[in-house]
């Protein structure tokens, strides 16, 4: 198993080169002058030219492209923002945590009060627990998260005062963030848990654990769930990259210095540098996150863990 | 046959599954009775209602949309069907158990196979973890797989033996009835004739009583003392295998026994009873074989059919049964 | 997915499934509201009382009254008048982008789960890339490259969705390439193009549309957040999301600039997904017999 989470840590490396290729690459396509954006539009021509000569933009794609990968990879020198002159590895280095701290408590309402309602929706299926669960679940999955954002905004910081509208701090400040993140994946974690574990109730295997005497509750628990929680985990994967990235845009509204209002504010300055490393470390992080989620699900169903013993071994070419 | 106490004894058992759209009368009146230490075969084809009489008597039928209409079911004196969920749980796995019809998908596949037996055994008893799993660890020896398997996974064996352990962990607390639906329908022939015959092995051993569900005339032979046949959610014959065997007195009986092929001589055509079952959400009048029984008369029709006692002494709902039985003898 | 199993004589897949559909009242519902706004997104400037654009100077920010039923915005613009012909924006871009990279994801699907071998794995490859970064974090550079304006944005939200409908199709193709009646189609010479095209897609399609009507939900809030953080569609254009960016600067002393656009959304949003559950539930081969 190991051998596998190595190979497959491996694997990033190539992939993450090409990211890195392919977004400098989108870049350069990009409209904007970064000479101008540095030293203003009052700037002269001569001095705009001497500029971009300096950048490096006189240079050939490659030319610049192998310097971008050597700087970034090599030399871990991120360079500095054209805008701001913030150096960016330090903007990373501060707003990063930001981000997945947000995502991750995301990550935690998702599964912790998410799945609890599916389970409970399921096992009452048809009743009213199920029904009321699930219209706040289809309504919680509609809501935009940045309209949401707003609305709580409305009551709670303007109408009650009882919680601030921006900036961090300490807890409270993450309260509103928080739900106005997690509250559509909230409800996408209970709809799926509600389905998979009505999939899983329907299951013969139930039916034998319910022959053998197994009392209802440990029926639920012990042998429905852990099997449930496999396409729950899934979900789970396929939806972090969307609370990722809902979580940027949170970040906008409650003016929370993450990665989100690092990348978007660049974007709409132009400050493409920022834009391009950030997206990169953000890859980096995603895609090792995709890899723990793989790694969990060969925990949970030993079906999977046997496949990835058997594919850490000697890889064979498969015809 | 025998009149002595039955062990296992249904009356006039009615079940019913329903959805928003219809309702499916499953089990419309069935009596049976089976013996202490016996094998009594239930004989139907698939959506007789002979999963349903199992899983009633287990009371393990789904949650949502199946209901008990009426009847009862005595074992050694106790109607199950009056008894506290509670009181049944003590029962499942323990007195009554069951063997599933796919062995494939009856075992939970993220538990470890020992677990699962030493599970039911730790339910029941107040042994220790030890000595449940040492119970369990007998249990696979005893159906023929090696002890050092305890920790493995279900997808890591085979059909016939995963149902090996599904056999395992139903007879773990050594029931008194053993439930066996169709046990070797999924397996191969070869590998059916091992399970059967470690079935019986077993519950000779044990003396367990078994109800053994089966649409397999073979199987009937090979294993049951006494069979009853099913039809659309009624018992219409019913008897030792003995009598069934050799006087089949009830038209859908006779047509089974005919429609096997004939080994030993020269069949040019198969004879299937001719037409389908009666639909099962729509109630019944008069005898439910009635529109396929080439004996059927208006009273057939009309009137539902008493259970009467054959020549040999055995029971058969059939209005027409003495012209059945002479044109059997032909 | 082969239905095994017509519920009628003689009736074909299609109109099953159509049956099934209409069966389903939340998804007739939502299917309503969605045939509600897009007639209201082809009759909106006939709808609308006011133009999207027209300023009434003397009304700037007013909460809903008779005069403008969802009041007006900070420039003194008709907010109702502006959210009918909002309409024209969200569902068209949502349905459009979905299509678009629907339709590109099949047939990268289609080629890598037919093909197999190193033209598999490349596209594999290719799709790890493209999903290495999260997908709203996609939707951003690529419309940071493409820029602003309807169509830019359109193509913008598609690629994130490429290959999630790639991998969708490749899976069930793989499912289906073992699948006996393949070997029954090769056995009588069908050519491998008629076998791709007649058997093993539609086959394997029925996935992929579940995953489409839900995409376009997706995709529609995505659109919404893309206008909101400044990206997208941009003002005086009245998409939702741009709308509620304008407003966002208000919220305390107006908030029903706030409500009204983000209300129009989520009832769009709302009514897709009413509709996908129904299909969802309508292509299950488990039915709930």
């Amino acid at each position: 198993m190991l051998r596998y989470f190595l190979k497959r840590l491996l694997w990033m490396i190539p992939i993450i080169l090409a990211v890195a290729i392919v977004v400098f690459t989108l870049m350069t396509f990009c409209p904007g002058d970064p000479a101008e954006i540095i030293l203003g539009s009052e700037a002269t021509d001569e001095a705009l030219e001497a500029k971009r000569v300096e950048l490096g933009l006189r240079d050939p794609y490659f030319v610049r492209l192998a310097r971008y990968l050597s700087d970034t990879f090599i030399h871990f020198e991120l360079g500095t923002a054209w805008k701001t002159g913030i150096p960016i590895a330090d903007s990373i280095k501060e707003r990063l945590p930001r981000t997945m701290l947000l995502s991750g408590i995301t990550l935690f309402l998702s599964f912790g009060i998410g799945v609890p309602l599916g389970v409970i929706a399921a096992v009452n299926q048809n009743r009213w627990q199920d029904s009321l669960c699930m219209i706040l679940a289809l309504i919680g999955v509609s809501m935009p998260n940045f309209w949401l954002a707003l609305l709580l905004v409305i009551l709670f910081a303007v109408k009650l005062k009882w919680l601030p509208a921006l900036g961090i701090g300490g807890v409270k400040y993450y309260i509103l963030p928080a739900i106005s993140s997690s509250s559509m994946h909230i409800a996408s974690s209970a709809r799926q848990s509600r389905s998979s574990m009505l999939d899983v109730i329907r299951s013969d295997y139930i039916t034998t654990a319910r022959a053998k005497g197994v009392p209802e509750n440990q029926v639920i628990t012990k042998h429905a769930l852990k099997n449930a929680l496999i396409p729950i985990i899934t979900m789970m994967g396929t939806q972090f990259g969307k609370m990722l990235g809902g979580a940027m845009i949170i970040e906008t509204i409650f003016s929370i210095p993450g990665m989100g209002t690092l990348i978007i504010t660049a974007v709409n300055n132009r400050d493409y540098p920022v834009v391009q490393t950030g997206s990169i470390f953000l890859a980096i992080v995603f895609s090792f996150s995709m890899l723990l989620v793989d790694m969990l699900y060969a925990l949970v169903d030993p079906r999977i863990k046997a496949q990835y013993q058997r594919k850490g071994k000697m890889k064979r070419r498969a015809k | 046959m025998s009149e002595n106490k039955s062990y296992l004894k249904i009356e006039n058992l009615r079940v019913e599954y329903f959805s928003s759209k219809e309702v499916v009368h499953a089990v419309n009146g069935v009596n049976l009775r089976m013996h202490k230490g016996k094998t009594l075969g239930l004989v139907g084809e698939t959506g007789a209602g002979k999963t349903t009489i199992a899983k009633s008597i287990l009371r393990i039928l789904p949650d949502v949309g199946s209901r008990i209409v009426e009847g009862s079911i005595t074992v050694d004196g106790q109607d199950l069907l009056k008894l506290k969920e509670n009181d049944m749980r003590k029962i499942r796995g323990n007195d009554i158990s069951m063997i599933f019809q796919d062995p494939m998908t009856a075992l939970n596949p993220v538990q470890r196979v020992g677990e699962q037996i030493s599970e039911a055994v730790r339910l029941h008893s107040d042994m220790s973890k030890e000595d449940c799993d040492k119970r369990a660890k007998e249990m696979l020896k005893m159906v023929g797989i090696t002890e050092d398997r305890f920790s493995e996974y279900p997808h890591q064996f085979s059909g016939g033996m995963k149902q090996r352990i599904v056999i395992a962990i139903a007879l773990a607390c050594n029931p008194k009835i053993l439930l066996a639906d169709e046990p070797t329908t999924a397996l191969d022939v070869t590998i059916q004739a091992q399970v059967l015959d470690l079935v019986a092995e077993l519950q000779k051993k044990f003396n367990t009583s078994m109800l053994l569900i089966t649409h397999d005339l073979g199987v009937v032979a090979q294993v049951c003392d006494d069979v009853a046949i099913i039809y659309a959610g009624q018992i219409v014959e019913y008897g030792t295998k003995e009598q069934i065997f050799h006087h089949p007195s009830h038209p859908y009986t006779v047509g089974l026994f005919g429609a096997i092929p004939d080994m030993a001589g020269d069949d040019e055509w198969l004879h299937p009873i001719e037409g389908l079952p009666p639909d099962p959400t729509k109630p019944i009048k008069g005898c439910a074989f009635a529109p396929r029984c080439k004996f059927a008369t208006d009273k057939c029709f009309n009137e539902t059919p008493v259970t009467h006692k054959t020549p040999d002494g055995h029971e058969c709902s059939c209005h027409n049964m003495k012209e059945a039985l002479k044109e059997e003898e032909k | 997915m082969i239905m095994s199993g017509k519920k009628h004589k003689g009736q074909s897949e299609f109109s099953r499934f159509i049956y099934q559909l209409s069966k389903n009242k939340m998804a007739m519902i939502g299917l309503a509201i969605i045939i509600l706004e897009v007639f209201i997104a082809v009759f909106a400037p006939a709808i609308a009382p006011y133009g999207y654009q027209e300023i009434d100077a003397n009304a700037l920010r007013q909460p809903p009254s008779s005069a403008h039923w969802f009041g007006t915005d900070e420039i003194g613009r008709d907010i109702f008048s502006r959210v009918i012909i909002g309409t024209r924006y969200s569902l068209s871009m949502g349905i459009l982008a979905t299509l678009i990279s629907s339709a590109i994801g099949i047939v990268i699907g289609a080629i890598a789960g037919f093909a197999g071998g190193w033209a598999d794995n490349v596209i594999m490859r290719a799709l790890d890339v493209i999903q290495s970064l999260p997908g709203m974090l996609l939707v951003i550079v690529m419309s940071a490259v493409l820029g602003s304006g309807y169509f830019n944005t359109i193509l913008a939200l598609s690629v994130g969705s490429i290959p999630a409908a790639a991998r969708m199709l490749r899976a069930n193709m793989l499912r289906q390439r073992k699948a006996e009646y393949i070997e029954a189609a090769y056995s009588i010479n069908c050519s491998p193009a008629r076998i791709i095209f007649k058997h093993l897609v539609p086959n394997s399609i029925s996935a992929n549309i579940v995953q489409m009507t839900m995409g376009v939900s997706h995709v529609i809030v995505q659109a919404a957040s893309l206008s909101f953080i400044g990206l997208g569609i941009q003002p005086p254009t009245p998409d939702w999301g741009a709308m509620l960016s304008g407003a966002r600067a208000f919220i305390r002393k107006s908030p029903h600039m706030v409500i009204f656009p983000g209300l129009a959304i989520a009832i769009t949003v709302l009514a897709v997904n009413m509709l996908g559950d129904g299909v969802r539930d309508a292509m299950d081969p488990k039915l709930k017999k």
